[in-house]
């Protein structure tokens, strides 16, 4: 680890107006369990370590306000699996932050974390898409609101400025019934990245968002608005020829390690369905 | 030449005043400033499990926290374990049941479980698999540990 200086803002201010003077230097610590490796293999070197965790506006936590729930910079994986709201609204973000790395990462690791190091096998990403999140970005200009599906570029790379960097991650609660499932495949049961990771939300009106990633340069989110998808009595053909459509997007790499294009795309075939029986099983339980 | 910066720390019920780099990682304070090297470092990418540390009752991979981030901190380390000369419930079980081979994941393990137990005093088989997930044992001792940490489960929470 080459050396830095490390910086502590207690404010958005400070941390703005000190990012204003030395964005291209510094890099934004939260959680750091992916911060921290990079650093040790010196795959970067920032000559500052801008530590956003005694940030008093970021430390807010999970937050119900005008039919938002907000998800403040500091919340961790482990406690937004015990948070009540989420629990209840956004039942697919739980299994997510659950299968993110082990009970010691999650302890530490954040979602907007998580989000900005932007990792085309983010577990987080596909029910963030599928309930339709938006990112607070904060930055010497100001505020300004990024929907989740504009701001991922590609592996590594979203839309944030120079300077910029996230405050929150902003759910709209449902406004209509909706069942969703998040499931994933890895090499190993425990503590693995995802090879594909997918999630599928069932709206009661018949609307079908499903989103995946790990299987090209970022996360996708597609929509079935036909009806099919959503109706248990639709024969199967029909089905396999939304879900082809919705999968042409994937695009695996050919140089990944953890598996091959063609697992990755017969896996996510058959994750899509799972989800999507999972998702469907949750909207008629609400029943 | 880069700035020290004065953290506190209370470790294993000692309360610590020191002046850390910021690039030195929690564990490296612990194993090189402080000499408790209970506390290993395996693979360095918090995979391993074998840094494992309780920080403010959580536990966490040292090798992927900064000192400075510790600043303030309550952490309890293997070493911590023992009290009054008395080893932890956890300490005990994993000697009766033969969980410790070559030994060097144990403390992880140890801290990994003690978490696990304070979190969930009574947890299945399933739920000990994956509080203990982040661990790796590379003798292969899963099976015992595993035993180890249910056999403390099963006396209850007194024995914590």
């Amino acid at each position: 680890m080459s050396d830095f200086e490390y910086v502590r803002p207690t404010t958005i201010d400070e941390a703005v107006r000190f990012l204003a003077a030395h964005g291209t230097e510094a890099r934004i610590l939260a959680g750091g369990t992916d911060l921290l490796i990079q650093l040790r293999n010196n795959d970067i070197q920032p000559s500052f370590i801008l530590d956003v965790k005694h940030i008093r506006e970021l430390q807010t936590g999970v937050q119900l306000k005008d039919g938002l729930v907000s998800i403040s910079a500091t919340v961790t994986m482990s406690e937004l699996v015990m948070d009540p709201l989420i629990n209840r609204y956004f039942p697919a973000l739980v299994d997510a932050a659950n299968v993110v790395g082990s009970v010691q990462i999650r302890n530490r690791a954040t979602l907007v974390g998580n989000i900005c190091n932007a990792s085309p096998a983010a577990d987080s990403a596909p029910p963030l898409l599928v309930y339709g999140a938006e990112v607070v970005a904060i930055g010497s200009q100001g505020k300004r609101r990024i929907p989740l599906n504009d701001f991922f570029v590609r592996s590594g790379v979203t839309v944030l400025q120079r300077g910029e960097f996230v405050a929150s991650i902003e759910l709209p609660v449902p406004t209509t019934r909706m069942g969703a499932a998040h499931v994933r495949r890895t090499r190993r049961r425990g503590h693995d990245l995802a090879s594909v990771t997918l999630c599928c939300g069932v709206q009661e009106t018949g609307v079908v968002r499903l989103s995946y990633g790990s299987v090209g340069p970022r996360p996708v989110l597609a929509l079935d608005t036909s009806g099919i998808l959503a109706d248990e009595k639709a024969p199967e053909e029909a089905k396999t020829a939304i879900f082809e459509s919705i999968f042409a997007q994937a695009s695996p790499s050919k140089k990944s390690m953890r598996a091959s294009p063609a697992y990755r795309l017969a896996m996510l075939r058959v994750l899509g369905k799972q989800a999507l029986e999972l998702a469907l099983a949750r909207l008629n339980d609400q029943g | 030449m880069e700035k020290l910066i004065p953290i506190e720390m209370n470790i294993n019920n000692q309360h610590y005043k020191l002046e850390v780099s910021p690039s030195k990682r929690l564990l490296d304070v612990l194993r090189e400033d402080l000499d408790l090297t209970a506390t290993k470092e395996c693979c360095g990418i918090g995979e391993c499990g074998a840094c494992t540390v309780l920080v403010n009752g959580k536990a966490v991979n040292s090798c992927l926290m900064l000192a400075v981030e510790a600043d303030g901190a309550t952490i309890l380390t293997a070493e911590g374990l023992a009290s009054n000369g008395r080893l932890d419930a956890l300490q005990e079980a994993f000697l009766e049941k033969g969980a410790v081979q070559c030994g060097f994941c144990i403390p992880g393990q140890l801290m990994a479980a003690k978490y696990l137990l304070t979190q969930n005093p009574h947890p299945t088989r399933e739920e000990v698999e994956e509080g203990m997930a982040g661990n790796l044992c590379r003798c292969g001792g899963y099976e015992r540990i595993i035993e180890a940490v249910l056999s403390v489960a099963e006396k209850g929470e007194e024995q914590l």
